[in-house]
């Protein structure tokens, strides 16, 4: 895309941010209250179709241009983003991976934010090892009977539609060459457990699906092919990683400015804060961070934009932009003295919602893991 | 075909902290963010608001500036402009001349309505909006707060020192907008798409017949003398007795 574009969108998207998020922030936030108001305004934006091809009624947005829109919300509030975001995941794998007839029926409602939801792949005994999840899809002639439950599922409770990873075959060895991904939407043995309670992250939805003898024609089944389905949720976390990565990297920023704000206001010692030498210290590293983040998830998305193989890359960017996250709002914390405990300032909320990122689309652990063995893979001796 | 016809110009972003060059021959335009002046951009949120209302059928944006103002003059277009005018022209353009390169617009596109900002934001002249309604020889109504429009005259509500005071113009006429006409929309991100297709017309200013001849010489650009640090008072005691030692108060 052009860089006029992105410097339009970006401009819209600031003025949206400053003029509806941050806002109605704090009051969302503390109250865990669902920010419906934002949700028509996001449509109006486009943002359900975001990244969802032009030719069925997305803006066909790169990973690059995703990232900072991402990043631009996640510095004033992170927790919005995760209406569109994971929508976004389950509209990229029917695009990447569905039937002509599924991109056909599927893309367009998905793209207006008519029919909107998000991706379920964790279970209560399976998050990091997937292939040990345990809902299955039974073949009853032309209909899948699903069972199972599902957790921590961003949208559980405000989405209709979920792309649901689930064995077709439990006793295939190896085990992911019994998984797919189904098209569920909610209706008659699929319904919503609990909406689970949080740390951060707050007013949005994180719930668990339960399926219990849900029935769908056999057309839900993304691809049309049994056993695909480990492949195709993984292929998903690639762009997930980049997505995630533009939070951590918002909150960081985020987390800067208020900081820096600050530092200049609060007086100690006959002199504002960001006079004295500790908390320069804490300022520098804290940019530093934030350009750093920047970079390794500009890089990221260019090769994921190219079609190139970056999982060592969007790997890179989810585990800095996380940590600089986490380290920069606990910064921040330290900068605010006790007022970083005050519900009264921003700031404690950028705290609670920045370990987030840490764990959500495989954890950092995991990141390392996957970093460590590309370098292998690409340095053998 | 009822047409609002709507004058943009590119200036500094308002939020860019400007900069005057060391040698003082004008400000720091390199790798700065240039936007639309924000009081257009409220003129231009009125006539797409009286065209949504079925007051207009068309509404057409004009800049006149260098070959890259075509940028802003996109973003205009994604705001709901239907149709652009680019007068192309590098250099200055002072308000005489830029009303005068307007009059021409007019002639062209017949607007019933003229909407610019009662500013912009870069010189501060606020002069174009006038010298257009004197050289068209119409009605103006400057500084408006609100626009209601009959069929053949503009309401409008302008904010003066004393308050507000109400006008009554025949149309066509001329109307520059203050601050608290509106609140201008951010954009749709599928209408910045939607925005590349719109027609953008470019007319070389040599075409018109006007002269960018300058009639104001600038002779020096310096930055606002840097403010002197204030002092904490504790009450009106203390206030009075720190005037009183400046010799403010006897
Ligand atoms: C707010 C929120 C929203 C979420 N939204 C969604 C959603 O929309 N959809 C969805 O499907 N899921 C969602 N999740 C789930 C999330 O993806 C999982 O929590 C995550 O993948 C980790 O899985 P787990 O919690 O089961 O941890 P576990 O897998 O039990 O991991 C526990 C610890 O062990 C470490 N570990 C595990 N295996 C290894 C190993 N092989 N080597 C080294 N260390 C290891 C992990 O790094 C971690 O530190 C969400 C979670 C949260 C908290």
């Amino acid at each position: 895309m052009a860089r006029r574009e992105d410097a339009d969108i970006l401009d819209s998207i600031e003025r949206w941010v400053e003029r509806e998020v941050r806002p109605i922030a704090r009051h969302h936030d503390h109250a865990d209250e669902y920010p419906h108001e934002l949700v028509g305004q996001m449509q109006a934006l486009g943002l359900f179709g975001a990244t969802i091809g032009e030719e069925y009624g997305g803006l066909g947005l790169s990973a690059s241009t995703y990232a900072q829109i991402v990043t631009t919300i996640a510095a004033a509030w992170m927790a919005p983003v995760g209406i569109f975001n994971s929508h976004l995941i389950m509209a990229a794998c029917v695009e990447r991976h569905g039937t002509a007839a599924q991109k056909a029926h599927w893309l367009p409602r998905f793209a207006s934010g008519e029919l909107r939801g998000g991706i379920g792949l964790t279970e209560p005994d399976a998050g990091t090892d997937l292939q040990a999840i345990r809902t299955v899809a039974r073949r009853d002639g032309e209909t899948y009977v699903i069972d199972g439950t599902k957790t921590w599922i961003t949208n559980g409770i405000h989405g209709e539609c979920f792309a649901v990873l689930v064995k077709t075959d439990p006793a295939a060895v190896p085990r992911h060459a019994g998984m797919s991904l189904f098209l569920c939407e909610k209706g008659p043995g699929f319904t919503v457990g609990r909406k689970l309670k949080k740390l951060g992250y707050k007013a949005i939805d994180s719930a668990e699906l339960v399926f219990d003898g849900h029935r769908v024609p056999a057309d839900r089944l993304i691809g049309g092919v049994e056993g695909q389905g480990f492949v195709q949720a993984a292929q998903g976390l690639a762009l997930g990683r980049i997505n995630v990565a533009a939070r951590g990297a918002g909150i960081a920023q985020g987390a800067l400015r208020e900081a820096l704000r600050y530092a200049q206001q609060r007086k100690t010692f006959g002199k504002p804060i960001a006079q004295h030498q500790a908390i320069q210290l804490k300022l520098a590293d804290m940019a530093t961070r934030v350009e750093a983040a920047r970079l390794l998830i500009r890089q990221a998305a260019a090769k994921y934009d190219s079609g190139e193989r970056c999982d060592l890359e969007a790997g890179m960017a989810k585990l800095f932009a996380s940590e600089a996250g986490v380290e920069n709002s606990l910064e921040a914390m330290r900068i605010f003295g006790g007022y970083s405990y005050s519900t009264e300032f921003d700031i404690e909320r950028f705290y609670r919602d920045a370990p987030l990122m840490c764990i959500g689309e495989g954890t950092n652990e995991m990141q390392r893991i996957i970093i460590a063995r590309q370098l292998l893979e690409r340095n053998p001796v | 075909m009822k047409r609002i016809l709507v004058g943009v110009k590119r200036v500094i972003d308002f939020n860019v902290r400007v900069k005057v060059k060391p040698d003082g021959s004008g400000i720091v335009t390199d790798g700065v963010k240039l936007s639309l002046n924000p009081f257009d951009e409220i003129a231009l949120e009125e006539a797409l608001r009286i065209k949504e209302r079925g007051g207009a059928d068309e509404v057409v944006v004009a800049t006149i500036g260098p070959a890259d103002c075509q940028q802003q003059l996109r973003t205009a277009l994604a705001m709901g402009a239907d149709r652009a005018l680019h007068v192309v022209h590098e250099g200055t353009i002072e308000p005489l001349a830029g009303a005068r390169v307007l009059l021409k617009l007019i002639d062209k596109e017949q607007p019933f309505l003229v909407i610019l900002g009662k500013q912009a934001i870069d010189d501060d002249n606020n002069q174009t909006g006038q010298m257009l309604a004197a050289l068209w020889q119409r009605p103006q109504a400057t500084f408006a707060s609100k626009v209601e429009l009959t069929d053949s005259t503009a309401r409008v509500t302008r904010e003066v020192d004393a308050g507000l005071e109400t006008l009554e113009v025949d149309l066509p006429a001329v109307v520059t907008a203050d601050l608290r006409l509106n609140e201008p929309r951010y954009v749709k991100l599928p209408d910045i798409m939607k925005a590349k297709k719109k027609p953008l017309e470019s007319l070389p200013f040599a075409d018109l017949g006007v002269s960018a001849a300058a009639r104001v010489k600038m002779v020096r650009t310096e930055p606002p003398a840097q403010r002197q640090k204030g002092i904490m008072v504790k009450d009106t005691q203390e206030l009075i007795a720190a005037l009183r030692k400046r010799g403010a108060l006897q």
